[in-house]
């Protein structure tokens, strides 16, 4: 029934199995791997990505899992180690579940980037970080945002991910930080901080419950794109868009029916592109050796502007995040 | 061992007082819906009691707005139900029409929202037909098929959508309006959802139709012998069961203004699979009400909507949902062999 | 068979028809049809991708399926005996925080390691009375159990992952027994005790007949009860040391662990030709389809393919090789 081709097929096949595996290309390979797939946020970032790898002539490829549990990139970092990239940038989904695949890779002379986000208390296992803002900005602008849309006063309540997400933990933290210690918002209470674990369910559900719990609530923050839209969306539909103010991070696209209409007056966020597009050419600067990565070094990027590499190899893409609201929301596209 | 716990359950169960009250609330309960509505009643007043806010008109009207999606998937999976099968791929279903829905809205703003419509529940009908031809065609387990189909288009829907979502400002601001109000104040997805149900009541019970699914489901070897074509029927619950499907993927875009292909409708079919058997629907088939279902829809959307209300912490949501399910399949089994002595009798039929 | 023969010539015709029979049978078996698939798809992921043909690397990437696979060897045993056991992957999540509980309350790893064991048995046991005792459907005892048991694991360690094991504990895939990885060790040793048990003892023949007919089987005197229960601890039992290897792998425990994976271990049972009726089905085919599953998820991430058609393939190889299994022991029957 085995076709004589079939059987050789499969004796090759069967020695190919002992064969050790090689890379020769010329050209530098980058593998990105966002959180997960389908996520507008990290399209921008590799629109930025690819954009820069056109013009700087490298490979770039993304692919990601369908969920962004902690350790669903594990396989994709194996197979692109196996496939011998030169970079793998990655955005993990956990702080140090993929240590030892990291380290492995750099043990086969793949150099390993964080992007977007950094992995606290596990910084050796990557080359560098690469964020979008600085990230101790986040909290103080927010909160001034929220300020200088309820006039400095009232209860507020604070939308966010998850328990565990390192970067929104910080941010909160600097935002109950910065409430309690300037005279400038001594009118402004905090009164809870809800978890909508970047669910659009969960999140609608949680904001539902502030509007019945707290009924003299004055605004929403939510630093976080899916818990934005839902808590706009709750709040426009229990109709106290007049009452409650919300405002967040979050992306244009999002967020510009909400802006037009006017349920948000005004968020924050930065631009991914940018992000995406820096890391390319930071990625390649470093494969060509023309930058070194040391804390103090300085390079350009065109369209970005001036960067500089800072303490435990962390790049800024830009230092202080971008206001969207109706003036300048239809500029922006992802 | 087992004779040990039986004669323990039996000696608990012989405690008179004990079943005297089951009997009771057994006879009550005996009418299916009774039973669920009183569980309701009971889990508002004791959520009532440890909170107040819960007892408020805000929080019917959000309950109100909780259950539209779940109560038109829940109609269908009824359905399938009904007639001895299982629809696992109900969250895909859902998710593709979405998207269908909302790229049709996306790329031809000015086709009438209507259209967006009809094309999900059109595309919905398309996969559920698709499911029903596998299961009857090939005669293979509806659990299989379904689960198969799961994967299957989820995985289309990603490419059809290039992995990219629907965007609030792609969607419609009429259809937002349709969460949120109407002429009557009471929003249009609510109103439609019920009017669903209603039709689906006089669909199953009123419709020759109807009643060779119930047949079908509670005894095919019956059935067939009754001369009813079992192979019409397949196509017909899974045909229904996914238009229902995609009727709720417009009202997962109307709800929540947009559309991502690796989120919407992940994980809905157990949810709904738990509303339908809460509301007593058996999983032998051929035994069912719209009604009950209905009250079953409602309980689970109080249960979700009440716990950031009453500050539990949302880790226990799950468990609790569990707990429902398990208590629920426990109950409506002791109420159907009359009383908690009949529970260690053989399997009953329904 | 002719009612006009003679005793004597049935009988030879009999014996005769024997042996070609035997050879069939061994031929045409849905084991045989998933071996030469193995072939086929192992082929076909080395034309596509030249990094996929490597014994090491292949070897490494099954580590990341073998938890599930050791699962689906005892859900075979519980579908052949008419059961399904849907809270498999949520059994393992709650069994691995309770190892991860413990570990951090100060207990040693062995006694932590015990009471992980003795959750999954207390689960099993949850699951087995319901179904046997108050005679419930399995599929739905199952539903309201995974979600109740995933619930728990949430209750139990809330959104954060729980890590700091020892590190001998940690890394079960990297250590290895020759060239072997542990996990893989476990799991070949684990089909070779349950496939004997299941085709060589009379348990096992036992399962068999309750699948193909329980009343039958309940007249003839077998425990049926009995071994249904043994049956729902085996799968909790195995759940629970699937999780432990889970926790080593990953180095941290989450409440998420594992989600959907229910459906990925049925997916494989089903491919291996186990018959959700009940009935049929073997371990060897459980244990071949298990490769093929390592094969074709490798290969296909290694090849870069992306997330939607590697779902879109999965989805269409559980419908193909159903209809296919089905349609040979319906052939079987005529």
């Amino acid at each position: 029934m085995l076709l004589k081709k079939d059987l050789l097929a499969i004796v090759l096949a069967g020695a190919s199995l002992f064969a050790a595996t090689t890379t020769t290309s010329t050209r530098i390979s980058i593998a990105y791997i966002p959180r997960s797939t389908g996520n507008p946020y990290y399209d921008g970032v590799i629109d930025g990505f690819r954009h820069g790898c056109a013009v700087l002539g490298c490979d770039f490829t993304t692919i990601g899992p369908a969920t962004s549990d902690a350790t669903s990139q594990i396989p994709f970092v194996a197979a692109q180690t196996q496939r011998g990239v030169n970079v793998i940038a990655i955005t993990p989904n956990s702080p140090d579940a993929l240590n030892p695949m990291f380290d492995r890779a750099r043990r086969r002379g793949t150099h390993v980037f964080s992007i977007n986000t950094d992995m606290p208390g596990n910084q050796s296992h990557r080359e560098a970080a690469i964020l979008p803002v600085d990230f101790t900005k986040i909290g103080p602008s927010q909160i001034e945002l929220m300020g200088s849309l309820i006039g400095y006063a009232g209860d507020i309540a604070i939308l966010t991910t998850t328990t565990d997400a390192p970067d929104q933990n910080l941010w909160v933290e600097d935002m109950k930080r910065v409430l309690a210690g300037s005279p400038k918002y001594a009118r402004m209470k905090l009164v809870t901080v809800a978890y909508g674990n970047d669910d659009p369910q969960k999140s609608t559900t949680e904001t539902e419950a502030l509007i019945t719990n707290y009924p003299n609530l004055k605004g929403i923050i939510a630093p976080t794109a899916v818990g934005l839209a839902a808590a706009a969306q709750a709040v426009e539909t229990a109709k106290k868009v007049k009452q409650i103010k919300v405002t967040g991070l979050g992306t244009p696209n999002q967020m510009r029916r909400f802006i037009q209409n006017g349920t948000v007056t005004a968020f924050q966020l930065w631009s991914p592109y940018n992000e995406g597009l820096l890391a390319a050419y930071f990625v390649v600067g470093l494969e060509k050796g023309t930058i070194k990565n040391v804390p103090g070094t300085t390079f350009d990027v065109p369209g970005v502007g001036k960067m500089t590499i800072g303490k435990d190899n962390v790049i800024n893409t830009q230092s202080d995040l971008t206001v969207f609201n109706r003036s300048n929301i239809d500029q922006f596209h992802f | 061992m087992r004779q040990c716990l039986v004669r323990c359950i039996d000696d608990f169960a012989r405690n008179a007082t004990m079943n005297t009250m089951i009997r009771l609330a057994g006879r009550v309960a005996q009418v299916r819906e009774a039973g669920i509505a009183m569980i309701l009643v009971l889990f508002s007043l004791i959520a009532g009691a440890v909170e107040p806010r819960f007892l408020t008109g805000e929080t019917a009207r959000v309950v109100l707005l909780a259950i539209p999606l779940v109560l038109v998937a829940a109609m269908g999976q009824m359905i399938v139900i009904v007639a001895r099968h299982v629809d696992l791929s109900m969250g895909s279903i859902l998710g593709f029409s979405a998207i269908v829905g909302g790229l049709v809205f996306r790329d031809h703003p000015q086709w009438p929202l209507v259209i967006g419509f009809l094309v999900a529940i059109l595309v919905g009908a398309g996969l559920g037909l698709f499911n029903g031809l596998i299961v009857a065609i090939f005669k293979l387990p509806s659990i299989i098929v379904t689960l198969g189909t799961l994967s299957l288009y989820r995985g289309i829907l990603f490419t059809l959508s290039g992995a990219r979502q629907i965007d609030p400002n792609d969607i419609p601001e009429s259809l937002i309006r349709m969460a949120q109000t109407s002429p009557v104040g009471v929003p249009w997805i609510v109103i439609i959802a019920f009017a669903v149900a209603l039709v689906v009541h006089c669909f199953l019970k009123h419709t020759e139709a109807g009643r060779h699914i119930y047949a079908v489901g509670s005894n095919p070897v019956a059935a067939r012998l009754r001369g009813i074509r079992i192979f019409p029927v397949t196509i017909l619950v899974f045909t229904l069961s996914g238009a229902l499907a995609g009727l709720a993927g417009i009202f997962y875009a109307a709800r929540f203004g947009y559309v991502n292909p690796g989120i919407t409708g992940v994980g809905f079919e157990f949810t709904v699979i738990a509303a339908v058997v809460v509301g007593g629907v058996s999983i032998n088939g051929g035994v069912g009400s719209v009604l009950a279902t209905v009250l079953g829809v409602v309980l689970l959307g109080a249960v979700t909507v009440a716990l950031p209300i009453l500050g539990t912490s949302g880790f226990w949501q799950n468990a609790l949902y569990g707990a429902i399910i398990l208590i629920a399949l426990v109950l409506g089994r002791a109420v159907r062999q009359g009383g908690l002595r009949g529970l260690s009798a053989t399997k009953d039929a329904g | 068979m002719s009612s006009t023969e003679t005793p004597l010539q049935a009988a030879h015709g009999r014996k005769s028809l024997l042996p070609a029979l035997r050879w069939r049978t061994i031929i045409i078996r849905p084991e045989t049809a998933i071996l030469l698939l193995i072939v086929l798809i192992a082929t076909l992921a080395s034309r596509l991708s030249p990094y996929f043909a490597n014994i090491a690397f292949i070897l490494e990437s099954s580590t990341y399926y073998v938890e599930f696979s050791l699962i689906a060897l005892v859900l075979t045993l519980v579908i052949i005996a008419g059961e399904i056991d849907l809270s498999i992957a949520s059994m393992m999540a709650l069994s691995a925080c309770v190892f991860a509980v413990a570990v951090r309350a100060g207990v040693s790893i062995p006694i932590a390691m015990t009471a992980s064991l003795g959750s999954g048995l207390v689960m099993g046991a949850l699951n087995g009375f319901l179904v046997t005792i108050f005679r419930l459907p399995s599929i739905v005892v199952t539903i309201g159990t995974l979600t109740l048991y995933r619930g728990l694991a949430q209750v139990l360690v809330g959104d954060r992952s729980i890590g700091s094991f020892p590190s001998w504990f940690v890394g079960i895939d990297f250590r290895s027994i020759g060239r072997v990885p542990v996990p893989v060790v476990i799991f070949v040793t684990a089909a070779i005790v349950l496939g004997l048990g299941l085709s060589s003892t009379i348990y096992g023949r036992q399962i068999y007949q309750i699948g193909a007919n329980e009343i039958a089987a309940r007249h003839v005197g077998i425990h049926v009860d009995r071994i249904k229960m043994g049956l729902f601890l085996a799968s909790g039992f195995g759940s629970a040391i699937a999780g432990l290897m889970m926790a080593s792998r990953l180095g941290s425990v989450r409440y998420d662990l594992a989600t959907g994976g229910e459906l990925q271990i049925v997916l494989i049972a089903m491919l291996g030709g186990t018959s959700i009726f009940g009935g049929r089905g073997t371990i060897l085919g459980t244990f071949l389809a298990s490769w093929f599953l390592v094969i074709i998820a490798t290969g296909m991430t290694v090849a870069n393919i992306t997330i939607n058609a590697q779902l879109t393939v999965l989805g269409l190889l559980l419908i193909v090789s159903t209809i296919a299994t089905n349609i040979f022991y319906v052939r079987c029957h005529q």
